[in-house]
């Protein structure tokens, strides 16, 4: 193995790395705020990339008649409660225009947009806006109701709701494969390096994700108040933080973190239906090494497992999978030596 | 997730009498102890009730449907096809009964054992030509092997971070199934021969069926002896925390493997058998979807419930097949649905109805009362203490630091042979961790603990208990759904000997016995005996110190831990609990408590040790104390 080799594997790895790194982040945001361990994370992704794909190769995406009826779903959740608990017109009017007008005024500007020769900068955007209300309509349908259940609980769900988005992912998308074109066709030449234009919208896209997330948290009072609930959910409460809203809010934005990360890789591999498993649980690993707690850990461990993954692929190609994930196992013990368990008193 | 140590007792100390006032009143009126069977519990009222049906009973009825299904003549051979295939899922689904309802694991990776089972013998049988027979125990030892290695890896895990390591163990085999040459790649291993009794191919689902149903039958007994024992009451112990188990001996790591081999090992039996019945092995049935779906099927059925294990299996497979054939249809070719349809019930099952299928089953019967257990020999009691000149137990210059606080600081104290020593202080002053530093919970920064001249410092729980200290908890630690007597009986785990073999073949009844004989005498000894059958969750929080307590007696102990005894007890219980430990002094037991009712300490000590912000501030006969100027201003914050 060569310097060229060598470097060439180490660019490839963080390009990944960088897409893992907003998928860890994502998955530590949810699990902070609600306790959910969101499995599904990689579902988005892959929605997120076919949508993009698709938009650009000018059809109409599957996502708006998935959102349509995550939406309607919500609303009907929304209303079982109203109808349990007394009518309050003025939430469920709220409901209904966030469940049901907004994912139909998606559907009326997609059927516009679709074909019709918009750049990748209207479509991007709207990519981002089909796969990101699916973020709190999933916890809505799926978590909201079981929001005080076991960690454990929740786990079991968020497999539950894999399953039934991979399944759905085939249905609204077909079993084809993806490619979107290039978002840069530039090609940067660093001594023996290449470096595709891809790749740098790629660090930079990250970079800037990473940082508003930071500005949200650190400077906007919704930030604060997801950190709050994160820290002491009965706590938040106490202070008037709803964390049914916060948890809406959690998903929101790890779906469109989700969405981001999709059309950055639409035009590095080729998407399935089926491809956001293995690509959300990378970010998991990166995760974990962050205790499902530390932001900067786990994107700095993102990269690592892009590193890892790409040095795998290039020795042992065949195996790729099977040492990224084994990974995760010495990952596991470090961490449970180092967090010796303390049992919850209740 | 970790709560400071300081946090556990924050509240001031004045608020406890009232506290303690208000939980007196919220108990039931004085009719405790009117005869209540466990029958009046757990059934629902109103509904279609069958006779009784004893387990044995259920099981033989079972097992004769299952032998005459064959026989019958208009049984379509795809039903007997199915019947088979709910068999193979029901012995994985019986091993995450173990692991996920009774032991508290969960693992979405158990696909990945049926795998190293399938894939030994398919290797073996084709490759070397072994016969199916020969190849079980290299299979089940492959599986187990495995299971070992990946359970010493994981099962020290906590939490949710076991069931994300058996997601990557589970997809990481799946990828390496694909991969070796030596399994056929992606195109697995064909031409696998089927079973035979001498000479006659088992190809038929009809004859094959005996063979899946007599082992899934054979494994769900064995399983139910298990968890009816000794071994199996340490294995239901886990799922309420491990801290109680290990104050009483029981090696919860090593449980934890036990029953994760276990699980393994039923996984693997199925794989073996799946080989040989289909008769090509590919690597798709041992990914994480299959995971999910075994898991699916005991959560469905009722994770804990041996027969949830088969009922769930039963549901998952005949509900699977029916998707297949319908969903086709309705939304034309190539389309599998059936992930989704599963994926929405698992949402909804865990919405409106955790508990599974099985409860609801089971409820169509009355509860089965569990005879109080006859009297039985005696155990063997602890021998006479090594070294009777010393104290018992010696505290030596003890500090616990945490980060910059010190929760214990400097505290030197002993405890004498037949003494009754009371640690009092305000609610921090640092008893419950000088009681968690005395028991191997929590370990010293700096100091020693000495035990009958022996010196303890940073000994585990387990060691701790087999030295002969037994304690109870400030937050009780019941399991409450065991009874009393199986709590109790807890209690007495280190003086029992079965194990798992014994216990699931049986051998361990006269064991079991003597355990249970034991619980008993200590039972009615604390006075609880008309409550001994019932739930321990559904005793009021008083009484279940007073269980606690009857478990700490079960070890035999020599020096007996404390922590809020008469915590929630009313007058008459308290006047009792005196009297109890009393006749525990006179028999030369030696007792150190934590305790905030004032009048219980003065009256009942021979010695009390007074802690404040972490520091001993006095210790002295109940006289000199209630007189000492330094504790008074502790308590009440200066001396008027």
């Amino acid at each position: 193995m060569d310097g060229t080799i060598l470097l060439f594997l180490l660019q490839d790895g963080i390009t990944n790395g960088a897409v893992y790194a907003l998928l860890g982040i994502a998955i530590v945001l949810i699990f902070a705020v609600t306790r959910v361990i969101f499995i599904p994370q990689g579902e988005l992704v892959a929605f997120g990339a076919l949508t993009y794909a698709l938009l650009e190769a000018g059809r109409l995406p599957g996502t708006v008649w998935l959102t349509l009826a995550f939406g309607a779903l919500a609303f009907a959740f929304d209303l079982a409660a109203s109808l349990s608990t007394g009518i309050d017109a003025r939430k469920l009017t709220r409901s209904a225009g966030l469940t049901l007008a907004l994912p139909a005024a998606l559907l009326a500007v997609t059927y516009g947009v679709a074909g019709a020769g918009f750049g990748p900068g209207v479509h991007i955007l709207l990519t981002l806006a089909l796969v990101t209300p699916l973020g709190p309509y999933i916890y809505r349908v799926a978590f909201q109701p079981i929001a005080s259940a076991s960690i454990l609980a929740l786990l079991i769900t968020a497999v539950g709701v894999h399953l039934a988005l991979v399944g759905l992912g085939l249905v609204f998308f077909g079993a084809e494969g993806v490619r979107a074109p290039s978002l840069s066709e530039l090609t940067l030449e660093l001594g023996p390096l290449l470096v595709s234009g891809q790749s740098l919208v790629i660090y930079a896209v990250t970079l800037l994700a990473i940082g508003a997330l930071w500005f949200f948290f650190e400077r906007t009072l919704w930030g604060k108040a997801l950190k709050a609930t994160a820290v002491n959910r009965l706590g938040a409460r106490l202070v008037g933080i709803r964390t049914t809203f916060a948890g809406a809010l959690a998903f929101g934005l790890a779906a469109l973190v989700g969405a981001l990360s999709g059309i950055l890789i639409a035009p590095v591999t080729t998407i399935y239906y089926d491809t956001g498993f293995l690509i959300g649980l990378k970010g998991f690993v990166a995760a974990i090494v962050g205790a499902l707690a530390s932001y900067p850990l786990t994107a700095v461990a993102a990269l690592a497992v892009g590193i890892v993954e790409a040095f795998s692929s290039f020795v042992a190609s065949d195996l790729k999978e099977v040492i990224v994930f084994m990974l995760i196992i010495p990952v596991l013990v470090w961490r449970s030596l180092t967090q010796p368990h303390v049992e919850e008193e209740d | 997730m970790t709560s400071p140590p300081a946090a556990t007792h924050a509240q001031p100390l004045r608020s406890e009498a009232p506290m303690t006032a208000r939980s007196e009143a919220a108990l039931p009126p004085t009719t405790a102890g009117g005869p209540q069977t466990e029958d009046q519990r757990s059934i629902p009222r109103g509904r279609l009730k069958l006779p009784p049906l004893e387990p044995c009973i259920a099981i033989a009825v079972f097992a004769a449907i299952m032998a005459v299904l064959p026989l019958v003549p208009g049984v379509p051979l795809f039903a007997i096809t199915l019947i088979g295939n709910i068999g193979l899922a029901a012995l994985v689904a019986l091993g995450l009964v173990l692991l996920t309802g009774v032991g508290g694991m969960t693992s979405f990776g158990q696909a990945a054992f049926c795998g190293f089972g399938a894939y030994t013998t398919a290797v073996l049988t084709t490759t070397y030509g072994w016969s199916p027979w020969a190849t079980l125990p290299v299979a089940l030892l492959v599986a187990g092997s495995a299971a070992v290695v990946l359970g010493l890896l994981t099962v020290r895990l906590s939490g949710h971070f076991l069931p994300l390591g058996t997601l990557a163990w589970g997809i990481s085999l799946y990828y390496l199934f694909g991969t070796l040459d030596i399994l056929g790649r992606h195109d697995g291993i064909s031409g696998i021969p089927p079973f035979s009794i001498a000479g006659h191919d088992l190809t038929d689902p009809r004859t094959v069926h005996y063979l899946i149903w007599g082992l899934v039958i054979g494994a769900a007994i064995l399983t139910m002896h298990l968890l009816d024992s000794r071994v199996g009451r340490a294995i239901r112990a886990l799922r309420r925390g491990q801290l109680a188990g290990e104050s009483f001996g029981i090696d919860a790591a090593r449980m934890k493997l036990v029953v994760f081999v276990y699980a393994a090992l039923l996984a693997g039996l199925s794989g073996w058998l799946y080989a040989h019945v289909t008769r090509t092995v590919t690597q798709t049935p041992f990914g994480i979807n299959a995971g999910i779906e075994y898991l699916f099927m005991a959560v469905l059925g009722g994770a804990g419930q041996i027969f949830g294990a088969v009922v769930g299996a039963g549901l998952v497979t005949v509900l699977k097949e029916a998707l297949q054939r319908v969903l086709p249809q309705v939304f034309g070719h190539g389309v599998q649905l059936e992930a989704v349809v599963f994926g929405i019930l698992l949402v909804g099952l865990l919405q409106v109805a955790r508990e599974g299928v099985w409860p609801h089953i089971a409820a169509l019967w009355p509860a089965r009362g569990r005879p109080v257990p006859p009297d039985a020999p005696a155990l063997a009691r602890r021998g006479a203490s090594a070294a009777p000149s010393e104290k018992l137990l010696v505290l030596d210059g003890a500090v616990k630091k945490y980060g910059g606080l010190t929760a214990v600081n400097a505290v030197s104290f002993a405890v004498g042979r037949g003494e009754i020593v009371a640690l009092i202080g305000p609610n921090g002053a640092g008893k419950s961790t000088t009681f968690n530093l005395i028991t191997g919970v929590t370990r010293l920064t700096t100091g020693a603990v000495r035990f009958e001249g022996m010196d303890i410092t940073g000994a585990p729980p387990q060691e701790i208990a087999r030295l002969g200290i037994a304690r109870t908890f400030q937050h009780v630690k019941l399991n409450p759904e065991m009874s009393v007597l199986e709590n109790v009986a807890l209690g007495a785990h280190l003086r029992g000997h079965a194990g798992v073999l014994a216990s699931m073949l049986r051998l361990d009844r006269r064991d079991e016995a003597r355990l249970l004989g034991e619980a008993r005498r200590q039972i009615e000894r604390v006075g609880l005996a008309e409550h001994m059958l019932k739930p321990a969750g559904s005793l009021a929080l008083g009484q279940q110190r007073v269980v606690e307590i009857a478990r700490a007696l079960a070890l035999d102990p020599v020096l007996l831990l404390l922590d809020e005894p008469a915590a929630g007890l009313r007058h008459k219980e308290k006047e009792a609990l005196a009297a109890l430990l009393r006749s525990l002094r006179a028999q030369g037991m030696s007792v150190l408590l934590v305790e905030h009712d004032m009048g219980f300490v003065m009256g009942l000590t021979d010695h009390i040790v007074v802690l404040d912000f972490g520091t001993k501030i006095a210790e002295g006969p109940p006289a000199a104390i209630k007189t000492n100027p330094q504790v008074l201003e502790a308590y009440l914050g200066g001396v008027a």
